[in-house]
C-alpha cells in the first residue's frame, strides 16, 4: 500500500519534469514546478513518516515488469528505507519551498526546472529499490540529473570543469558499486536483495565488497581521498540544488553503504571497522581544515559537508566494531548516533546553503572577503544563518550537540572491545572527532563573522537587501526543526529504534519513558543529557540577568563611534580578513597544508604596498590524482597507435586473440 | 595496601614516561639539562620504591648512584662544559614538535602492545612497568634520532639508559643490577668526555690545557 | 516538602558560585600584588567594580548589532549554567543529571563562540585579533578537555560529575591515567581562563591580548557581565579540579545541613588553596609567545590521549 502510493508520487515527479520541459520559459513555470515538487515531497514525507513510526503496518513489495527479465524492478519500504525517505523528502520539501522564492532570480530556468524533479525522483527510487539493477539505474539517474543541474550555468568555465570532474567520479563510483553487486550476486545472477541476503559467499568476498562500497558509495558521500569533486561541484550548482546535493544526496550514499555493508553482506569482521574508522577520521579532520581556508562561502560549506560525512563514518565504523564483537547495545548506540547525525546534518547544512544562496542573490558575491556588515542589512537571514552555525558547531541546546554527545558515549563503551587494533584505533578516532568539532566551531565563527559581522567591505555588501519571504520561511522552518530536535531528541531516537534493531539486532532503551524527557543512552547511572532543561536554564538565567540589571542597575545606552583603542580607522579594509583569521590555525597545522608564503616587502622609503601571497595546494590532487591522470594520458598516447595500423596488423591482432583463447581452453584444467 | 603499592609503582613509572616527553619538548640547552636531572630523580625514586617492595637492598645502591651521578654530577658537569665551550644554547631539531610528540605517542602505544602481548603470562605489576620502561627506551631513541646537537643526543642516550635501569629494577631478581648500572654510567661518562675532547680539538686544534689557558689572554 | 528542600539546595549552589566568583578574583589579585611586593586592591574590590560598572551608561559603537548587545547576557547565562552544574559542596543535586562533563565543555564552547562573534561585530582589527587567537587556542583546548573527560569517565564509569565525585571519594587511588589527566586539566584551565603563561588578564598591549582584545568595545553593564562570566569560568575550572581530584569534604545529597556546611567550608578552603597555587605559578613564569601556546596545549592533548590510550589498553592503569 505504502509502496504503491510512493511509486505514484514518483510518477507525479516524473510528470512534473516533463511538464517543465513543455512549459519552458513561461512565467508561471517556476512557481508551478516547484510547488508541485513541494507537494510531492510532502506527500512522500508523510507516507514515510507513517511507515517509520508504525512499522507494523504492512508494506508489501511492489514489482514492476521493467528491468532485468528474470528479476523485474522490485521496490520495498523497510525501516531503513523509511528513515532515509524521511531525511530525503524533508530536505527536498525545504529546498522546493526555498526555490519558490530563490528560483525567481534564476536566469536560465529552462536548464534547471526539468532536472530538479527528476533529481528528486532519482534519489527516492534509489532508496526504494529492492534489487541491484534498479538500484544502479536509479543511482546513475540521480548522478546524471544532478550533473545537469551542476552545469546549468555552463558559460562559466569553472562550472564546466566541476561538471566534468563530477561525472568522472560519479561514473567511477557506479562502476565500483557494479562490481560490488556483481560479487554479491554471484554467477547465478540473483540480483534481488532477498536473494543476496540468502546467498552464501566465499570468505574473501565480503572484504572486497567493503572496499568497493567504500570507493563507490564513499566517493558519492565525499570520503577522502575521493572527495575532490565535492568542493568543485556543490558550489557550481544553484543554491537549492547545492543544499540538496550536500545535505541530501550524500545521505543517499550513506544509505547505500549501510544497505550493502550492514544488511546485504552479512556478519562483519572486526578489521573492517579499522578501515572505516581510519578513513572516517582522516576525512573529518581534512574536511574541516580545508574549510578553514576557503574564501568562497559555498566551497567552505562543501568542505564542511566532507567533515560531517567523516563523522558519520566514524559512527558507522564503531557500529561495525561492536557488531562484529557481539556487543549489541553498544552497536545500537553507535548506529543511532550516526543516523541522528545524518538527519541533523541534512537539516543544518540545507539551512546554511539556503543562507549562502540568500547572500548570493542579495549581493551577487560568494567571496566572504568582499562581504561584511550583512547583519544590519539582512537581519532575518543573519539570525537564521547564525542558528545554522550554532547547530553545526555542536553547541547545546541545538541538535548538532545531541549526535556528537551520543557518539562520544559510544566511544566511551569501546574499551570492552577485545582486539588490539581497535583498542588503539578508537581513542585516536575519538581524538580526531573532538578535534574536528572544535575546528568546525572556529570555521563557522570565521564564516559568520567575516561575512555577516563587521563593516561592509564592498559596495555590493553595502547595498544588500533582505531576501524574499519564501526563502526566509524555508530557513525558519529548518531552524525550528533543529531546535526541536535538540530539545526533544528522545522522540527521534525512539523513531530510529526499528531501523537499528533490524541491522544490529538491538536498540537503545525507549527514551520517552525517561524522566523529564532526557536522553539516557545506557543507564541513568552512567550518563544522561536533557536538552530541554539546559535550554530552560539558559533562558531563565538570561531573562533573570536582564531583569535584575535593568531594574536595579542601569539600562541607559548611547551610541558613539567605535573605541578601537582611541584610533578608529574609517576604512573597512583595516578589519580582519578571512585569510588573517585563519592564519594562526593554518600555521599550527602547517604540515597538512604545505602552504607556501611569499612576502614582497618594499624597501623603506618606497611607497608601494607590501604584498603577501599565500599558495595553498590540495595535497591529494598532487599526490593522487595528478599522477593517475598522467598515467592515463601516457597510456592513451601509446594506445593511440592502434588507430593507425595496417590491415595486416589488424588481422594479426584478430589472429593473436583467437590463438590465445584456444590456448586457454587447451590448458585450463 | 596491595592496590596502593601497585599504584605508586605505576605512578612513578608513568612519571618517568611523562618526563621523557618533557625532554622531547625542550628547545633550550639549560632547560634540557634541568629536565634531565628531574628524569634521574624520578628514576631513583622509582628504583628506591622497587627496592622497598621487593625487599632488595642492593637496589637502594642503584638508586643512590642514579641520584648522585645522573641527577647532580653529570648535569652540573655538562652545564659547565656548555658554558665554557660556548655551544649553541638552542637545540636544532629534525621535524617540528608536533610530529615528534605524535611519534612519541605512537611509540608508547607500540610498547604497550608489544609488552602486554609478549609477556601475557607474567605478573601484572612487572609487565606493566616493563611496558613503561620500554616506552622510555624508545622515547630516548626518538630523541637521539630527531636532534642535531651532540649534547642533546647524549642526553637522549642517557635517558634511554635510565629506561634500561628501570626495566632491570622492575624485573625481580635480576642479578648484578648495581654493577651493570655502574658500568653503563662509566660508559656514558667516557662518551661525554670523548665528544667534548673531539670538539675542543676541532675548535682549537689541540687539547693541551696549558695552551687553552694561554689562549684566554688578558684574564689575569 | 522534600522537593522544596532539594530545589533550595540546588538554588543555593547556583547562588554560591555567583557569590564566590568575584571573591576568588579579588583574593587572587591581592595575593599576586603581595607576592610582587605591592599592597594590592582590597579583596572585595571586584564586587565594587561590578556594581559600579553595571550602574554606568553603555556606550555602543554606531554599527554594533543586536548580537553585540545580547552577547554578554548569553555568555553570562551559559557560563553560569555550566558553573552551577559542577558539584561544589554536595553531589547528587536535583538537576545534576541534566548535563554531564561533555555538555559542560560544550556550554563553555558556546560562551566562547558568542564572545568571538561579539569581538568581530564592530569591525575593528583588535576584535579580529582576539577572536582569531581565541579560536586557535580553542581548537586545541577543547579536544584536550574532551580527552581528559574521556580519561576520567573511563576510570569512574560515568561522565556525570556527581557520579565521578562520588566514585573518587570512595575509590581514591593514585592512578597514572588520573595523574596525566590532572596535569592536562591544569594546562587546559590555564589556557581557558586566560592566565599567564597563555594570556595576561591585566594587559593593555595588543601584542599580549587575547581575551581583552575581544571585549575592547564593551562598556557599562555589558563589561560587568563579561567580567562576571570570566570569574565564574575560573571558579568552574577550580571546582572541576576539586571535585574530580580532591573530592574530600563533598557532602552527598540528603546528608543534612551539618554536612552541607562542612562541604561549603571545604569548598571555600579548596578555592583559596587553588588561588594561592595559581598565583605562585603565575608569578614565577613568563608569558609565552602566541605560537608557543599551541605546543603547550598540544601537550595537554597528548596527555589526555595518552591517559585514554592507557585505560583502553588495561583497566588497571
Amino acid at each position: 500500500m505504502a509502496t504503491i502510493a510512493t511509486l505514484w508520487c514518483l510518477a507525479a515527479l516524473f510528470g512534473t519534469a516533463v511538464l517543465a520541459v513543455a512549459l519552458q520559459q513561461k512565467r508561471i513555470a517556476t512557481h508551478l514546478i516547484y510547488g508541485l515538487c513541494l507537494a510531492a515531497s510532502l506527500a512522500l514525507l508523510a507516507i514515510s513518516l507513517v511507515q517509520l513510526i508504525y512499522p507494523t503496518l504492512p508494506a508489501p513489495a511492489a514489482t514492476l515488469p521493467v528491468g532485468l527479465p528474470w528479476v523485474g524492478a522490485r521496490f520495498r519500504i523497510d525501516a531503513l528505507t523509511a528513515f532515509f525517505l524521511v531525511v530525503i523528502n524533508l530536505g527536498a520539501a525545504a529546498a522546493s519551498l526555498y526555490a519558490l522564492g530563490y528560483g525567481e532570480h534564476e536566469e536560465m530556468p529552462g536548464r534547471v526546472l526539468p532536472f530538479f524533479p527528476a533529481f528528486l525522483a532519482g534519489m527516492n527510487i534509489v532508496l526504494l529499490a529492492d534489487d541491484a539493477f534498479s538500484f544502479l539505474i536509479a543511482w546513475e539517474f540521480m548522478s546524471l540529473s544532478s550533473w545537469a543541474l551542476v552545469v546549468a550555468h555552463h558559460r562559466d568555465p569553472e562550472n564546466t570543469r566541476a561538471g566534468y570532474i563530477y561525472v568522472l567520479m560519479a561514473s567511477f563510483g557506479t562502476f565500483a558499486l557494479l562490481l560490488a553487486f556483481g560479487l554479491l550476486a554471484g554467477p547465478g545472477g540473483g540480483y534481488g536483495f532477498a536473494e543476496i541476503r540468502a546467498a552464501s559467499h566465499a570468505p574473501w568476498v565480503p572484504g572486497l565488497v567493503l572496499g568497493l562500497v567504500l570507493v563507490g558509495a564513499g566517493s558519492k558521500a565525499g570520503l577522502a581521498p575521493l572527495h575532490v569533486w565535492l568542493p568543485l561541484a556543490h558550489p557550481a550548482a544553484p543554491s537549492h540544488v547545492s543544499a540538496l546535493m550536500s545535505g541530501v544526496m550524500t545521505k543517499v550514499a550513506i544509505y547505500g553503504f549501510i544497505r550493502l555493508v550492514f544488511d546485504l553482506v552479512g556478519h562483519p569482521v572486526w578489521w573492517w571497522s579499522i578501515v572505516v574508522l581510519a578513513v572516517g577520521s582522516a576525512t573529518a579532520v581534512l574536511g574541516v581544515l580545508f574549510a578553514l581556508l576557503q574564501r568562497d562561502l559555498k566551497r567552505l560549506l562543501a568542505y564542511s559537508t566532507v567533515e560531517n560525512i567523516g563523522i558519520i563514518f566514524i559512527g558507522l565504523g564503531l557500529a561495525l566494531a561492536f557488531r562484529s564483537d557481539g556487543m549489541g547495545a553498544a552497536a545500537a548506540l553507535a548506529l543511532t548516533a550516526s543516523l541522528v547525525h545524518a538527519l541533523n546534518h541534512s537539516l543544518f547544512k540545507s539551512l546554511l546553503f539556503f543562507g549562502a544562496g540568500a547572500v548570493l542573490t542579495a549581493t551577487g558575491l560568494r567571496d566572504i572577503e568582499k562581504l561584511g556588515g550583512l547583519i544590519q542589512r539582512m537581519p532575518v537571514t543573519a539570525f537564521l544563518f547564525l542558528g545554522g552555525c550554532l547547530s553545526i558547531s555542536a553547541l547545546p541546546p541545538l541538535n548538532g550537540f545531541v549526535s556528537e554527545w551520543l557518539m562520544f558515549q559510544a566511544i566511551l563503551l569501546s574499551p570492552d572491545l577485545p582486539e588490539w587494533g581497535l583498542k588503539l584505533m578508537v581513542p585516536a578516532a575519538g581524538a580526531m572527532l573532538a578535534l574536528g568539532a572544535a575546528l568546525s566551531a572556529a570555521c563557522f565563527v570565521r564564516a559568520f563573522g567575516i561575512a555577516f559581522l563587521g563593516r561592509p567591505r564592498s559596495s555590493e555588501a553595502q547595498s544588500a537587501i533582505e531576501t524574499d519571504r519564501m526563502s526566509r520561511t524555508a530557513m525558519g522552518m529548518l531552524l525550528t526543526l533543529c531546535l526541536l530536535m535538540g530539545l526533544l531528541p528522545g522522540f527521534v531516537i525512539d523513531a530510529i529504534g526499528p531501523v537499528v534493531q533490524a541491522h544490529v539486532g538491538a536498540r537503545m532503551p525507549a527514551q520517552s519513558a525517561s524522566t523529564w524527557l532526557s536522553v539516557v543512552p545506557i543507564a541513568e547511572s552512567r550518563s544522561s543529557y536533557n536538552g530541554l532543561l539546559v535550554f530552560v536554564f539558559i533562558l531563565v538565567s538570561t531573562l533573570a540577568a536582564v531583569r535584575v540589571i535593568h531594574s536595579f542597575a542601569s539600562s541607559a545606552l548611547r551610541r558613539a563611534p567605535a573605541w578601537d583603542c582611541g584610533y578608529p580607522e574609517p576604512s573597512p579594509a583595516t578589519q580582519y580578513t578571512a585569510d588573517s583569521f585563519a592564519q594562526p590555525i593554518r600555521r599550527v597545522f602547517s604540515d597538512v597544508f604545505r602552504a607556501s608564503e611569499r612576502v614582497d616587502m618594499p624597501a623603506p622609503g618606497d611607497a608601494r604596498p607590501a604584498r603577501i601571497d599565500v599558495n595553498v595546494r590540495d595535497q591529494i590532487w598532487e599526490t593522487l590524482y595528478a599522477p593517475i591522470s598522467g598515467w592515463i594520458a601516457y597510456a592513451t598516447e601509446k594506445m593511440n597507435h592502434l588507430q593507425f595500423l595496417t590491415i595486416r596488423r589488424y588481422m594479426g591482432l584478430v589472429f593473436g586473440t583467437l590463438v590465445t583463447l584456444l590456448l586457454t581452453v587447451a590448458i585450463w584444467p | 595496601m596491595e592496590r596502593f603499592v601497585l599504584d605508586v609503582a605505576h605512578l612513578l613509572a608513568g612519571g618517568l614516561v611523562l618526563v621523557s616527553f618533557m625532554l622531547l619538548y625542550q628547545d633550550r640547552m639549560f632547560a634540557l639539562l634541568n629536565v634531565f636531572a628531574l628524569h634521574a630523580v624520578v628514576l631513583s625514586l622509582s628504583v628506591a620504591w622497587q627496592a622497598y617492595i621487593q625487599k632488595a637492598p642492593h637496589l637502594y645502591i642503584t638508586a643512590g648512584i642514579a641520584m648522585a651521578l645522573k641527577a647532580v654530577i653529570i648535569p652540573v658537569a655538562l652545564h659547565r662544559v656548555v658554558v665554557a665551550l660556548g655551544i649553541h644554547r638552542s637545540i636544532e631539531t629534525v621535524g617540528g614538535i608536533g610530529p615528534t610528540m605524535l611519534a612519541g605517542i605512537g611509540l608508547v602505544a607500540l610498547s604497550m602492545v608489544v609488552m602486554l602481548r609478549a609477556a601475557a603470562a607474567a605478573d601484572p605489576l612487572a609487565r606493566e612497568d616493563l611496558a613503561f620502561a620500554l616506552s622510555v627506551v624508545l622515547l630516548g631513541l626518538l630523541m637521539m634520532v630527531t636532534r642535531r646537537n651532540a649534547v642533546s643526543q647524549i642526553v637522549g642516550f642517557m635517558s634511554l639508559e635510565n629506561g634500561l635501569i628501570l626495566a632491570a629494577a622492575g624485573a625481580k631478581g635480576m642479578p648484578l643490577v648495581v654493577e651493570i648500572s655502574v658500568a653503563f654510567s662509566v660508559l656514558v661518562a667516557f662518551i661525554v668526555i670523548g665528544v667534548f675532547l673531539f670538539r675542543i680539538r676541532e675548535r682549537f686544534d689541540s687539547v693541551d690545557v696549558q695552551a687553552l689557558d694561554d689562549f684566554r689572554g688578558e684574564r689575569r | 516538602m522534600a522537593l522544596i528542600v532539594e530545589l533550595a539546595v540546588q538554588g543555593l549552589q547556583m547562588l554560591l558560585v555567583l557569590a564566590v566568583a568575584p571573591f576568588v578574583l579579588g583574593f587572587t589579585r591581592k595575593l599576586k600584588a603581595r607576592l610582587l611586593r605591592r599592597r594590592g586592591p582590597p579583596i572585595i574590590q571586584p564586587y565594587r567594580d561590578l556594581l559600579r560598572l553595571s550602574r554606568k551608561e553603555v556606550v555602543l559603537a554606531e554599527n554594533a548589532s543586536w548580537l553585540f548587545r545580547s552577547a554578554p547576557y548569553m555568555i553570562f547565562a551559559t557560563t553560569w549554567v555550566a558553573a552551577a552544574l559542577v558539584p561544589t559542596f554536595a553531589t547528587g543535586l536535583y538537576f545534576s543529571w541534566s548535563a554531564d562533563l561533555i555538555a559542560i565543555t560544550a556550554l563553555l564552547g558556546s560562551a566562547r563562540l558568542f564572545l568571538a562573534l561579539a569581538g568581530m561585530d564592530v569591525g575593528t582589527s583588535f576584535g579580529g585579533i582576539g577572536a582569531s587567537r581565541e579560536m586557535m587556542f580553542a581548537s586545541l583546548a577543547e579536544p584536550a578537555m574532551l580527552m581528559i573527560a574521556f580519561t576520567v569517565a573511563l576510570v569512574a564509569g560515568s561522565t556525570q560529575l556527581s557520579h565521578v565525585a562520588a566514585f573518587m571519594q570512595s575509590h581514591a587511588g593514585l592512578r597514572v591515567s588520573l595523574g596525566l589527566a590532572l596535569v592536562g586539566l591544569i594546562i587546559v584551565s590555564i589556557a581557558e581562563n586566560a592566565r599567564i603563561p597563555v594570556d595576561n588578564p591585566a594587559t593593555h598591549l595588543e601584542l599580549t591580548m587575547v581575551h581583552e582584545a575581544m571585549v575592547l568595545e564593551y562598556s557599562g553593564r555589558h563589561i560587568a557581565l563579561i567580567e562576571m562570566a570570566a570569574a565564574l569560568k575560573l571558579v568552574l575550572y577550580i571546582s572541576l579540579i576539586a571535585c574530580i581530584f580532591l573530592p574530600w569534604g563533598i557532602a552527598t545529597n540528603g546528608d543534612g545541613p551539618v554536612a552541607y556546611a562542612l562541604g561549603v567550608t571545604a569548598y571555600v578552603g579548596k578555592l583559596m588553596a587553588s588561588s594561592v597555587l595559581l598565583v605562585v605559578f603565575e608569578t614565577s613564569i613568563a608569558k609565552m609567545r602566541v605560537f608557543r601556546v599551541p605546543e603547550f596545549l598540544g601537550i595537554a592533548l597528548m596527555l589526555g590521549l595518552l591517559g585514554t590510550l592507557l585505560l583502553f589498553v588495561s583497566r588497571s592503569f
